[in-house]
């Protein structure tokens, strides 16, 4: 949020980390866990919705205690709070599913670093009281969510012929390899933004308007 | 409108009739014979790989191309016989599509198009499907086959996104008596040197247009004449790889075949003199063009011998053509009459 400009409602914050600021497609961010555990659709919302519980937890308790934090270590207060609930995030996988977990692996205990929750920690949660900064984290975690699926939906379909662990095309498919190795998920990510810029550019030459009117 | 009578204008005065559409329509003329032998030899399938996978990249470059009609340069159905010819000839037809569909998008219109692209598109596309399908990319079948211009071979009308069917029932039962290996991986796993007179002939083992190094020199040769291709680069590659395979074989006689071999089998012939000359993607100083070829040469032999893969010729090709633009830029010539500057 730019200092200076109106309140947005709560459906703009909402809406914002879905589309106009979407964590993977326009802000380009937490591209570490997008590439690396988006080779199938279900890893792909596990690490979503383990992200977005983080996300919305820790700007809750950042924007609550916004006021007594001492500027110089705020930092350090973030991060501590987010370790906090990424240990319980990391407790919780391996309680409810030992495959998603192992298939994560160190993915998990990374959330900490995401620079996802500690950019919208600092941005947003720390200027921004707790009802509308939870309505944005849960926007933005959706939207992370939503990037970290549409990739692993892809490269599931393309490299095993699956989607969530669904046959899709019977037993004979060929499975290209390529995408669920490294390269896959740079070609697909490129891909996606290709489409969206795409879609902007096409907006941009309908409306004469500046972006960001709608 | 009225012409000046004098015309001032700054040198070049003559300009020759060669534009690009001219020298790809010869690219694709000195491709042709190559074709014409791979169908010769592989019959009904080879010419159906061909065809489609012409027509996978044209059909890309028609839906990327921005700047109004690119088809008509011919680069794009360069791209497509190249890669063809690279391929298995049993290669499905749909992973085919898939490999011109790379090749144009991610090697070529990503970039910008024609003369933008940092490596060649053929070779990108080629690639990508490498790593896609790595067991149909690594199934051959035998050259000359009786029935070949009867029947297809069976994978190649595998229905799109299915595993193609296992070849060595047709191969059973339509030849008696073949390995499905090419000279490169019989010499690697099983240390079998193939005789050099297979490799002359087109009887060995190989993608749909590597097989006949006398005629890839051939129309290599017709294209340096004409002054199309750089010889220098093709040069370059030929003799740093026989340099290099000459050295191990004097090294040890028994485990490395020697530069003939290394020359004749795989795709050498067809990378030194297609793709490694490809315009946009190698060097334009002098000395740089030999540098380039020298390191395509010597790490094709290197990934050959001490490589995963039995074949290097494709991944040394990509890795110079990444360097080019570096290599151009540490042999500048020195401009004419300038002194060297001094270091402070």
């Amino acid at each position: 949020m730019i200092p200076g400009q109106k309140n947005p409602t709560n459906m703009e914050e909402f809406l914002e980390g879905i589309w106009k600021q979407n964590p993977v497609f326009v802000m380009v961010l937490g591209m570490c866990p997008t590439l690396a555990v988006t080779v199938s659709a279900m890893n792909a919302v596990s690490m979503g919705l383990a992200t977005t519980f983080v996300l919305v937890a820790s700007c809750l308790l950042i924007s609550l205690m916004r006021n007594i934090i001492p500027k110089e270590v705020r930092i350090a207060t973030y991060i501590l709070i987010i370790a906090t609930f990424v240990t319980v995030v990391d407790y919780l996988i391996q309680a409810i599913s030992l495959a998603v977990y192992d298939a994560l692996g160190a993915f998990i205990q990374l959330i900490v670093v995401n620079c996802i929750i500690l950019g919208r920690a600092e941005a947003h949660a720390s200027k921004t009281p707790p009802v509308k900064a939870v309505i944005n984290a849960v926007g933005m975690g959706l939207g992370f969510t939503i990037g970290l699926l549409a990739l692993g939906g892809v490269r599931e379909i393309f490299g095993a012929g699956k989607l969530f662990g669904f046959s899709l095309f019977g037993p004979d498919f060929q499975p290209w390899v390529v995408m669920v190795l490294p390269p896959g998920g740079f070609f697909v990510l490129g891909a996606w933004l290709l489409l969206f810029n795409w879609i902007d550019s096409r907006k941009a030459v309908k409306s004469p308007l500046p972006l960001g009117e709608g | 409108m009225t012409t000046p009578r004098i015309e001032l204008r700054a040198a070049p005065h003559l300009v020759k009739g060669a534009s690009v559409e001219r020298i790809m329509f010869h690219v694709v003329l000195a491709l042709l014979p190559l074709c014409a032998f791979s169908v010769w030899q592989y019959g009904l399938s080879a010419l159906a790989l061909i065809v489609t996978v012409t027509a996978a990249c044209l059909g890309t470059e028609r839906l990327f191309g921005r700047a109004g009609n690119t088809l008509s340069d011919w680069s794009a159905t360069i791209t497509g016989l190249l890669l063809a010819l690279t391929l298995p000839p049993s290669f499905p037809l749909w992973m085919g599509a898939v490999a011109g569909f790379a090749a144009i998008a991610l090697g070529k219109a990503l970039f910008g198009g024609l003369g933008f692209n940092v490596l060649n598109p053929a070779l990108v596309g080629r690639a990508f499907v490498q790593a896609a399908f790595p067991v149909a990319i690594t199934t051959w079948v035998p050259a000359f086959a009786p029935g070949r211009f009867g029947e297809f071979i069976p994978t190649t009308f595998t229905t799109p996104l299915m595993t193609p069917p296992d070849i060595a029932v047709w191969a059973k039962h339509a030849l008696d008596g073949f390995t499905g290996a090419t000279p490169l991986a019989r010499w690697k796993f099983e240390t079998f040197f193939t005789p050099a007179q297979d490799f002359l002939t087109g009887a060995a083992t190989a993608s749909a247009g590597e097989t006949s190094a006398v005629l890839i020199l051939l129309c290599g040769l017709y294209l340096a004449l004409r002054g199309f291709m750089d010889w220098r680069i093709t040069a370059a590659v030929l003799v740093s790889a026989a340099l290099t395979a000459w050295g191990f074989q004097l090294y040890d006689a028994a485990r490395y075949p020697g530069p003939l071999f290394v020359l004749l089998s795989g795709g050498l012939m067809l990378g030194a003199v297609f793709m490694a000359t490809d315009m946009a993607t190698s060097p334009v100083t002098p000395r740089g063009v030999w540098i380039y070829g020298a390191i395509i040469g010597v790490l094709t032999v290197m990934i050959r011998y001490f490589g995963g893969l039995t074949e290097g010729v494709m991944y040394a090709i990509l890795i110079a053509n990444a360097l080019s633009p570096l290599i151009d830029q540490v042999t500048q010539p020195r401009v004419f009459g300038a002194v060297k500057e001094k270091k402070a």
